[in-house]
């Protein structure tokens, strides 16, 4: 079971370090796409064997939003507003990249402070979780473009998920809906306000959303 | 009780996307908060039953905040009657560029503000701290389309900004749930739910490292929504861009519930042992924001950025209340009751003033004693009351954290404060006066009706309110309030 966990970090890993370097929009997405589906592997996998129904259940709902309803969404929204298929980095892609290892290797260094109290089904989890939530941070923070930032917050949004459905006990259902719901809204509202910023200003580049200051 | 509290404004707030007319459509909305009332009235009287397995149950802290989100939604859809209904459907022009732009649906604005309403009570009567987090994230996502209802690039920005600050903030406060799941983790710990009472009946056993980052990362998270600096960022533009109901609800119901976000955590903290290093924690967070708000109010151009930052400033007064403890837990709630009532009553004010004169910018706006006389008596009572002058109800607030930090030895905050608050005193005395004494400026000229019974009401009863509780409070209140300080580790 181990090693399977491990491919998934593994493969988490080099998602984020893709994401870093590519340019086109609609290969980001498809990556993002990608990586929420293997995530929604994750909880089968860190279960320890024993599989109950409702695990499936919640696994399916997951790999079905993050991997095809948020990727639907968002390449809807890229067609409607017709942006430019670039991406249009602040941070160049060979200097993102070199920062994310940088990252990766501080991420590292940090989790082997932090001991768990219980042993997780991999030891890369943790760090990687950090690194996923930091990846997607510097995707907001470094790109121009309003879906860009949104990508970040999912890919931020996947690392939350990683460290939570890989170490944590499992959470009522409820509320793993619930925030599963919430992030769907959210990305669901912020399509519709790209859409209305596409349309004011005949761009989504969001260094341009500068007339309000101090 | 609780489902009904919860189903009324959701039943509203699909019935008004049904609804075709407008007029019905309003009635609908005041009807529905009315009714909310009602519920958080008789809460008062009869403790409402848990339900769900306790994950929704009203206590104290929950009764306080999801009573001042009921008054002021109360007085905002009384408002929002009368601002609607001068809301024409055509093209407008804009006040400050003078470009056309056109009102989201109304449908859409009704349904949002009652769906606004059932989020924030979902987070006053949530046990659960993951449920807490989904109904917090959810008043965001409620919130936003209220500060694009006039649908200009500014009010777009301002949304933009919202949106994305606040989602990425209250994500990190998942985080600070998933870490205190795993400081809960331990085999110490008997029942692993996530019901705050149970936290803090085993929180002697809890893992302290994992939670002290919980607490860390639920500041950080549920703080970006509270507005404390230097996490603020989005609050200025979404208040002053959004319509002034909308700016009211978010400055004086939602900073709170954030706060209640908070405070849920600092109680499992508490109970943990770990109250010093939460205090010294909001005391860090409280100044800052203080400090922040006081050097950008200002020569504030914009009068209603004037009024966001004092909400930074407001709710830097609560975290430090909280944070100094003792007896100024106590100052810190009653300050969370009164910024809210003040400041929405300001925001509405302001709405008045926007409406008849058609700008934002404090230098040119003049004389409002003389063009609207009793929108500029609140506009000045508003100022007395905002800058913590007796007889308000803020006096004796903050009154109280000065006093407790006095007593517990805490001279160096103390001075700090009240040369802060000077400082803001005379920043925005400039502004407030400025606007409501001397002649109007002839060129501007006066649009509409000033001064409508409707659009003066709701103000003037949140005023009333204010000063009430400056002279008198009234026992109830007293007793919840102290059993709240009591809760958070204050008395």
């Amino acid at each position: 079971m181990n090693n399977i966990a491990d491919t998934i970090m593994i493969f988490l890993v080099l998602t984020n370090l893709a994401l870093l370097g590519v340019s086109r929009l609609g290969t980001c997405i498809r990556i993002v796409a990608l990586q929420g589906a293997v995530l929604g592997l994750l909880p089968l996998v860190s279960s320890g064997g024993h599989v109950e129904w409702h695990l499936y259940f919640f696994s399916a709902v997951v790999v079905g939003f993050k991997g095809m309803v948020f990727p639907w969404l968002l390449r809807r929204t890229l067609k409607e507003v017709k942006a430019q298929r670039e991406i249009e980095p602040f941070i160049g892609y060979g200097t993102s990249i070199a920062l994310g290892t940088a990252v990766f290797v501080l991420c590292m260094w940090l989790s082997s402070r932090l001991p768990l109290p219980k042993e997780p089904p991999s030891m890369l989890i943790v760090p990687v979780a950090f690194f996923t939530i930091m990846s997607g941070l510097f995707l907001i923070i470094s790109r121009k473009k309003a879906l860009t930032q949104v990508l970040g917050y999912l890919v931020m949004e996947n690392g939350i998920y990683t460290f939570g459905a890989a170490i944590v006990e499992r959470q009522p259902v409820l509320v793993e809906l619930g925030i599963l719901l919430d992030v769907f809204v959210a990305v669901f509202v912020m399509g519709i306000a790209m859409f209305h910023i596409h349309r004011e200003f005949d761009h989504i580049d969001t260094d341009q959303l500068s007339r309000l200051r101090t | 009780m609780l489902y009904a509290l919860l189903l009324i404004p959701a039943t509203a707030a699909i019935l008004s996307l049904l609804v075709r007319n407008d007029l019905v459509r309003r009635v609908i909305l005041v009807a529905a908060s009315i009714g909310h009332m009602g519920f958080t009235v008789a809460a008062w009287n009869r403790q409402a039953k848990p339900v769900m397995n306790g994950w929704l149950m009203l206590d104290k802290p929950g009764l306080l905040f999801l009573t001042i989100t009921s008054i002021l939604f109360l007085a905002c859809s009384v408002y929002a009657y009368g601002y609607l209904a001068g809301q024409s459907a055509s093209k407008r022009q804009d006040e400050e560029e003078g470009t056309f732009f056109s009102n989201a649906p109304e449908a859409i604005f009704c349904a949002c503000l009652l769906a606004f309403l059932t989020t924030m009570t979902l987070v006053t009567v949530s046990q659960h701290l993951g449920l807490l987090w989904v109904a917090m994230e959810a008043t965001t996502l409620a919130s936003a389309p209220l500060i694009y209802f006039h649908r200009h690039h500014r009010s777009l920005e301002a949304t933009w900004k919202y949106l994305l600050i606040c989602s990425v903030g209250i994500a990190l406060a998942l985080l600070g749930n998933f870490f205190l799941v795993i400081a809960a983790s331990s085999p110490d710990v008997t029942d692993k739910s996530m019901l705050v009472n149970t936290l803090i009946r085993q929180g002697s056993v809890l893992n302290a490292p994992w939670l002290k980052a919980a607490f860390l990362f639920f500041l950080v998270g549920y703080g970006t929504k509270m507005g404390l600096a230097p996490l603020h960022t989005w609050l200025p533009d979404a208040h002053s861009e959004s319509p002034s109901v909308v700016s009211a609800l978010l400055s004086g119901a939602l900073l709170n519930c954030a706060f209640l976000g908070i405070l849920r955590s600092s109680q499992v903290c508490l109970a943990a042992g770990l109250g010093p290093f939460c205090r010294e924690l909001l005391v860090l967070f409280g100044m800052l924001s203080l400090g922040w708000a006081a050097i950008f109010l200002f020569k504030q151009p914009d009068y209603k950025r004037m009024l966001a930052y004092s909400s930074v400033e407001h709710v830097g007064i609560m975290a430090l209340g909280v944070g100094v403890g003792a007896g100024a837990t106590f100052g810190a709630m009653l300050h969370a009751v009164n910024h809210s009532l003040t400041k929405a009553m300001l925001f509405l004010v302001a709405g008045n003033i926007l409406a008849v004169y058609k700008t934002k910018t404090t230098e040119r706006v003049s004389g409002i004693l003389t063009v609207m006389p009793v929108t500029g008596i609140l506009w000045v009572a508003g100022f007395f009351a905002i800058v913590g002058m007796p007889p308000f109800g803020l006096f004796l607030s903050e009154f109280t954290i000065v006093k407790s930090m006095l007593e517990q030895g805490k001279v160096g905050i103390a001075v700090a404060f009240l040369s802060i608050l000077a400082l803001i005193f005379i920043g925005m005395s400039i502004a407030f006066f400025h606007m409501a004494q001397g002649r109007k400026k002839d060129d501007l000229p006066i649009h509409g009706n000033p001064d409508t019974a409707i659009a003066v009401l709701p103000p003037m009863a949140l005023g009333i309110l204010t000063l009430m509780l400056g002279l008198y409070i009234p026992p109830a209140l007293d007793r919840l309030l102290h059993a709240v300080a009591l809760a958070m580790g204050g008395n």
